[in-house]
């Protein structure tokens, strides 16, 4: 069977998810002003750990292999050690993301003596200008330590994880040193429009000259850096990235949120791409199975707009996420096409007319968000 | 290692195999890898190594006709080397 063919039956969905991610709550000791999952305070209806392990039971009967755990800040739990052990006791490996304030000398040696465990620390700016102004005033610091103390535990390769901005473009080798510093494996990924992210994506996606400059590096640097594929929309500028090419949502991905809905993927937290919810009758294996959403997604797509584009078949039409989220119709262009073929249709958009996320967790108005706005103005 | 048909081999213990429409995916534990298995006989071969002597009486067993012996042998090897099956280990 050829690579192509292979993606033409991903396309039409897995029995269950290759990938999936699992956001334990929405509470964070962060507010991050590009949050996928608008995170900030817990929801009362939050997942308790009976059934967060009943979850875990129909993935490992579903053989999910792998998980990704995130937030929120999902070590604010405090039975995440709890499941993180029943995870891994069930033959289900874990990759957790975490800002790293949490990870304290104690807490790496326990880290560290856990098989079937990846961790991926965020850090957003190669240094506390770059990353604070995005993830908030000391996480760069928070990072750090972390990074220290897993090192200092002997923990291994862990991930340092960064969402590609405007201004950590121009950082990128140095990310590729530090992580070598701490022998870790160097992960990036696309800045999306979702969550907290809708309201300060304009200001802080790279400029198409930049997605040029990610596209170059990761032709040179892409065999030993994680991307979680997610830049294929930048293949339309030559030989493709490693990685499938095609969007997975719905079809290998999913996301399931702190309250148990399950959503095509962890940039589409809104209702229309919200397929079911876990406490459901049949759990989330008649949700990935037999919802409306996740069939829909898994029959044969129209290339709308970017049929008669002769890089369709390299970028795909990009990510849904980014289009809904901007405003852009499904079936058109990717908001940062390389080609510049939305440009025209979102400069028309006006701005705040775009779908809003259904939910939003946010903190009250904080010191460090406050401080993002009056730098964005500058 | 090179694959041939009297090689005794088995699933590698950190491996689970996931049947799929189009064949299967394994995923290594160990390496974090994920690795397509393109073709639903090729699962069949993989999941009967273990009860055989070799991977000729697998093949024989599972009703791969001989002429199609070469291609099973180098999708074994492809497999070795991705450390989904290895040579057998005598359990102590």
């Amino acid at each position: 069977m050829s690579a192509k063919s292979l993606v033409e039956e991903m396309k039409r969905g897995l029995d269950a998810p290759i990938c999936l991610t699992w956001e334990l709550t929405y509470a964070c000791n962060l507010q991050c002003v590009h949050c996928l999952s608008s995170s900030g305070q817990r929801d009362e209806r939050e997942l308790s750990t009976a059934e967060a392990k009943k979850i875990l039971d129909d993935l490992r009967d579903l053989q999910v292999f792998y998980i990704n755990i995130g937030g929120g800040e999902p070590m604010v739990r405090r039975d995440f050690f709890e499941l993180l052990e029943y995870s891994v006791a069930n033959g289900i490996g874990v990759k957790f993301s975490t800002n790293g304030a949490f990870i304290d000398s104690e807490k790496a040696q326990r880290l560290a003596a856990m098989d079937y465990l990846d961790i991926q620390i965020s850090l957003d700016g190669i240094d506390a200008a770059t990353n604070d102004a995005v993830r908030g005033e000391g996480s760069y610091d928070m990072a750090i330590r972390a990074m220290e103390n897993l090192k200092a535990a002997n923990f291994g390769q862990f991930k340092i994880s960064v969402v590609v901005t405007r201004h950590n473009v121009s950082q990128l080798d140095q990310f590729k040193a530090l992580a070598d510093h701490y022998g870790a494996q160097l992960r990036i990924t696309r800045l999306r429009p979702a969550g907290r992210g809708a309201d300060t994506w304009h200001e802080l996606h790279p400029t198409n000259a930049q997605q040029r400059e990610i596209y170059n590096w990761l032709l040179k640097h892409g065999e030993n850096v994680l991307t979680g594929d997610s830049f294929f929309h930048l293949n339309a500028l030559g030989e493709s990235l490693p990685g499938l090419n095609m969007c997975g949502a719905g079809r290998v991905v999913c996301l399931i949120d702190p309250i148990g809905d399950v959503y095509a993927c962890p940039f589409v937290i809104h209702d229309e791409f919200k397929a079911g919810n876990v406490r459901d009758e049949g759990g989330f294996g008649k949700v990935w199975k037999e919802s409306d959403l996740f069939l829909s997604l898994r029959e044969p797509q129209s290339a709308g707009a970017c049929a008669s584009c002769g890089a369709f078949d390299a970028c795909q039409g990009g990510c849904m996420a980014a289009k809904f989220f901007t405003g852009l119709p499904l079936d058109g262009p990717d908001p940062e096409c390389v080609g510049g073929d939305a440009d025209e249709a979102l400069a028309i958009i006006s701005r705040g007319s775009e779908p809003k996320p259904s939910m939003d967790h946010s903190k009250p108005i904080t010191l460090t968000r406050k401080k993002l706005s009056v730098s964005a103005a500058n | 290692m090179t694959v041939a048909l009297e090689s005794v081999l088995e699933i590698h213990p950190q491996v689970a195999v996931r049947p799929e429409t189009f064949g299967a995916l394994a995923y290594h534990y160990g390496n974090r890898r994920l690795i397509f298995l393109k073709h639903p006989d090729v699962v069949t071969v993989v999941q009967a190594l273990n009860d055989h002597p070799d991977v000729q009486s697998t093949l024989s067993a599972c009703g791969v006709t001989q002429d199609r012996w070469p291609s099973f042998v180098a999708a074994l090897s492809s497999l070795e080397t991705s450390e989904v099956v290895r040579e057998r280990q005598i359990a102590s």
